[in-house]
């Protein structure tokens, strides 16, 4: 066996690419060649590692230290000095760390390592080796399945987990896989929507690139449950690295009798493909998405009938987020009473959230559901950037809600922010200091409306038409009396009869933003007599 | 593949991943500095590089250090054991760095002869 004393992690995602990652990477590979240092010192890629805006980042092991704004001509100091003397190269030591190890939790008061369900391989692990994800685990899950459990017994430890869908909705899991297994029809198919299209969310994205085998087992289980044959993971085509690693761990799944017919000698035959979207965002909803994969336009469908009883090619369909699949391996190897160890009693679990704004460390966060929105801003994120002050959030996406000062200390989760007429959504966290004009934001959101809308029903294509109109105007220092208050008439009938959620959802906005802001948005408009 | 099959993978697998960032039983540091570079300190590192692997020693670990400050004595060792006084070692050389691996660090023996 060859001993390998180093081991570096260069975080590959789509970000750290774009920062010049694979340069760096091969940089550090023919320096560690030239030293002589081949056989100690393995570099690997690794998926995210949930910080971004600081450039090419890299962990050395067993020190387990990160570096951060990595350049190629900085390979050489690091081989020579690091890996060859043992002295860390100072200067390049991450400063802002993403803060993973620690978070205060109200309720026990102690401090407690940051809960990491779905995110746990990643950054960690190489996502592009399937003996890396096993050794982390990786496929216990499907045999608990196989041998103890069956499909009924997986079912019972989704339902018992109390496990949601954590792409906005908040569906209970085993319901749907319910509703799928008890359809007539045959074969029946999952799909995973991984169209991530809400703005500021990439938690999808990295979940996939990070660990692509935990996707794959959690469909596999979900298709178990309910007696699928064939999945289909519909995925955001700009999404190349994903892709490509969904690809290679479907192929290296499929080598290793994983996927396919006879799984692990089990009689469970189950084989995966990966499709493509072209980034319209109505095709989030299921069953736009659903017509998409037949090739069709993506328009919404009338329901019910709902996909679990006529879905894809009119068979029975299971559509399930990529981050609430890739919470059930972990559900199944572990059982529904360690899940709900996590979170609160109503919505057990995690969530997995994107921050982005004036943070000081935006990036992806993994934390218990009930967490408050101000451990989320400052343990997680370190805080508002230096010398500025919290002035709201935009929480859940564009379909999501602003939230003001004094929502910082509510318990977030699907449940609980119902209550306050807000929505965890997708888990984007869109922080905003004092510099953000709140109408600039809602300017913003209403034109991603306009421009997302599918025009298959009236209230969405014209109402979105003429709130940007009205937001426009108001942006210009033009708006009349009147008009803030047509804007939530708008919404309101957007809201009662749009035909899916992109037109139901564009009152949360707009009403939240009032709620919270109203002196602001009403100073806009200049008084008329 | 059949279900015993994924065990063994598992457990081969967990074993590669397990040496990446573990808690070592026995930490084995090396004197990098110029010096100790320039009294042969890569050939030590490597030797106990690749004792350590032949013999499949799981909890113990390589690693490298800058300068001690005696310049003489390099290339120089530590040895770092839990619950135990650091040992450490002077003026090795692969030979010795071999029978360092076979007495203290597999016999827990530490080698009197070599230690400042």
């Amino acid at each position: 066996m060859n001993l390998v004393r180093n081991h570096v992690l260069i975080s590959i995602d789509a970000g750290t690419i774009m920062a010049g990652a694979k340069g760096v990477e091969k940089a550090l590979v023919d320096e560690i060649n030239k030293q002589g240092l081949s056989g100690e010192i393995a570099v690997l890629e690794t998926g995210s590692i949930g910080a971004t805006g600081q450039g090419v980042v890299i962990v050395v092991y067993p020190e387990g230290l990160y570096y951060a704004n990595v350049n190629p001509e900085d390979a050489k100091e690091i081989v020579e000095e690091h890996l060859l003397k043992g002295r860390p190269v100072k200067r390049l030591i991450m400063t802002e760390m993403p803060r993973q190890q620690v978070i205060r939790k109200e309720k026990t008061g102690l401090l407690k390592e940051q809960a990491r369900i779905v995110l746990k391989n990643s950054g960690i692990i190489n996502p592009e080796n399937i003996d890396e994800y096993i050794a982390a685990g990786g496929y216990e899950a499907i045999e608990r399945a196989f041998t103890e459990l069956k499909p009924e017994g997986v079912i019972r430890e989704v339902k018992e987990s109390g496990l949601v869908g954590r792409g906005g909705a908040a569906f209970t899991t085993a319901m749907k896989w319910e509703f799928a297994s008890r359809a007539p029809g045959q074969p029946k198919y999952i799909i995973c929507n991984a169209d991530e299209g809400e703005p500021g969310t990439f938690k999808d994205r990295l979940i996939l690139e990070g660990d692509p085998h935990k996707l794959i087992e959690g469909m596999m289980l979900a298709a178990y449950a309910f007696g699928g044959s064939k999945g289909f993971i519909y995925i955001r085509g700009e999404y190349a690295l994903s892709i490509e690693r969904l690809e290679k761990a479907i192929q290296q799944a499929r080598e290793y009798g994983i996927l396919g017919d006879n799984i692990l000698e089990s009689g469970f035959n189950f084989d995966l493909a990966v499709m493509k979207g072209a980034g319209a965002y109505v095709c989030g909803e299921e069953t736009a998405l659903i017509e998409s994969l037949e090739g069709k336009r993506g328009h919404p469908r009338n329901k019910p009938p709902y996909p679990v009883t006529e879905g894809l090619w009119g068979k029975p369909t299971v559509v399930n987020n990529v981050e609430t699949l890739a919470n059930v391996p972990e559900i199944v190897r572990h059982g529904a009473a360690w899940y709900r160890g996590y979170g609160t009693d109503k919505c057990p679990g995690t969530k997995v959230y994107t921050i982005i704004g004036n943070v000081a460390t935006p990036g992806l966060i993994e934390a218990e559901m009930g967490t408050t929105l101000r451990d989320i801003i400052y343990d997680y994120a370190g805080g508002i950037k230096a010398g500025k002050h919290f002035k709201g959030a935009l929480v859940g996406g564009a379909a999501g809600a602003f939230l003001g000062p004094e929502m910082l200390d509510v318990q977030m989760d699907f449940i609980n922010l119902k209550e306050y007429a807000a929505v965890l959504g997708s888990g984007a966290i869109l922080v905003m200091d004092e510099r953000t004009d709140i109408v600039d934001m809602l300017q913003s959101v209403l034109h991603f409306f306009k421009h997302e809308s599918c025009g298959h029903c009236v209230p969405c294509r014209l109402g979105t038409k003429q709130l940007v109109e009205i937001i426009d105007r108001i942006a210009l220092g033009k708006g009349k009396t009147g008009d803030i208050e047509k804007m939530v008439k708008i919404s309101e009938v957007m809201r009662d009869t749009s035909f899916c959620p992109l037109g139901q959802s564009l009152n949360l906005p707009i009403s939240s933003s009032l709620k919270y802001f109203k002196d602001e948005v009403y100073g806009r408009v200049p008084a008329t007599v | 593949m059949n279900l015993e099959e994924l065990k063994k993978i598992r457990e081969k697998a967990q074993k590669d991943v397990e040496l990446r960032q573990k808690q070592a039983r026995i930490r084995i540091v090396v004197g990098m500095g110029t010096s100790g570079i320039a009294a042969g300190a890569r050939d030590v590192l490597k030797t106990f590089v690749e004792e350590v692997g032949k013999r499949n020693l799981t909890d113990v670990i390589v690693t490298q250090t800058g300068e001690k400050g005696l310049a003489s004595q390099e290339p120089m060792v530590e040895i770092f054991e839990e619950s135990k006084p650091v040992v450490v070692y002077g003026n090795i050389d692969p030979e010795k760095a071999r029978r360092v691996v076979v007495e203290h660090v597999v016999n827990g023996q530490p080698v009197s002869e070599f230690a400042i």
